[in-house]
């Protein structure tokens, strides 16, 4: 067995494993924190396939952002998971049947097919270059070819953030609030009164 | 010697994780969304592994994109369920019928 085939059962072998401990701990704190090794198991997998971009893009954005999102609203919100795990094993079976069906169909899918010996032959959309690295093929793809699709995620992402504030802000009555326009149209005039006060007699 | 089949074999444990992730947890709101996000891994997975194994790099651009989208839905999926909790006081799944659909 060589070392790429140890690593790749490694890493196919650990992400399995917090994949499945991801949908059964019993506390969601457990569950990203396993989704968190599943990624990076998932992103040692990619590059062992020559995608090293993606694999810190999965790093940099599942790890470090929407890992510490899920976390962030576990922690924050005051959430009874003891009573949401409740009659949550009566599921198990249909589930079990679901999830069940779903892999053999795909394994049958994968270990069966065979690709036409014609279409190896087709011109492909975007050769790999050989001495240039990951990074700069997908650049160089991603800014000519699909420059409109590129642009379009970009607005799907401004769309996310901007709906995402406007979920979440909150105007609560009664909350004492710094009113930046307020403070800056304030002038020494409006603001200090200069009373002449006699001496002995007090303001 | 590791071929495309055992990267797809991974692929399609770990979407079967997913989906059986989402019937075990149905009350569970965030864990639902893990499971969408272990899901959306499987088919970047399968992606970048016909990618590499084609010799053609547009698969990993579009597992690019689905990678923006999954963050983006993240992001919607958590504030509506802060929105949610806010006004509710829970996140059971089967309380959510304010909307009456």
């Amino acid at each position: 067995m060589s070392v790429t085939a140890a690593f790749f059962y490694l890493f196919a072998g650990i992400t399995v494993a917090s994949a499945f401990l991801v949908i059964s701990a019993r506390s969601p704190v457990h569950s990203v924190l396993f989704l968190i090794l599943a990624f990076v198991n998932a992103a040692a997998l990619f590059i062992l396939l020559g995608a090293e971009f993606l694999a810190m893009i999965l790093i940099v954005v599942y790890v470090g952002a929407v890992a510490v999102l899920f976390l962030f609203v576990i922690m924050l919100l005051d959430i009874d998971f003891a009573q949401l795990r409740q009659g949550s094993l009566q599921y198990l079976p249909i589930g079990m049947v679901v999830g069940a069906i779903f892999l053999v169909e795909l394994i049958l899918v994968v270990t069966t097919y065979v690709v036409d010996p014609a279409l190896l032959n087709l011109p492909q959309a975007s050769q790999a270059v050989e001495g240039v690295t990951n990074t700069a093929q997908l650049g160089a793809v991603l800014y000519t070819k699909y420059v409109y699709f590129f642009q379009l995620s970009g607005l799907i992402l401004l769309v996310a953030m901007i709906g995402a504030i406007v979920l979440t802000l909150r105007e609560r009555p009664g909350v004492k609030r710094q009113d930046p326009a307020r403070q800056s149209a304030r002038t020494s005039e409006t603001s200090i009164e200069i009373r002449k006060v006699n001496s002995r007699e007090g303001v | 010697m590791i071929g495309l089949v055992h990267y797809l074999t991974v692929a399609a444990i770990l979407f079967a994780l997913g989906v059986i992730g989402i019937f075990l947890n149905r009350r569970n709101v965030i864990v639902i969304l893990m499971s969408i996000e272990l899901m959306l891994l499987a088919v970047n997975i399968n992606l970048v592994a016909f990618s590499s194994f084609l010799n053609d790099i547009v698969g990993q651009v579009f597992a690019l994109f689905v990678l923006t989208v999954a963050a983006a839905e993240a992001a919607i999926g958590l504030a509506i369920l802060v929105v949610f909790f806010r006004n509710r006081g829970t996140i059971a799944v089967e309380d959510v019928n304010t909307m009456k659909g």
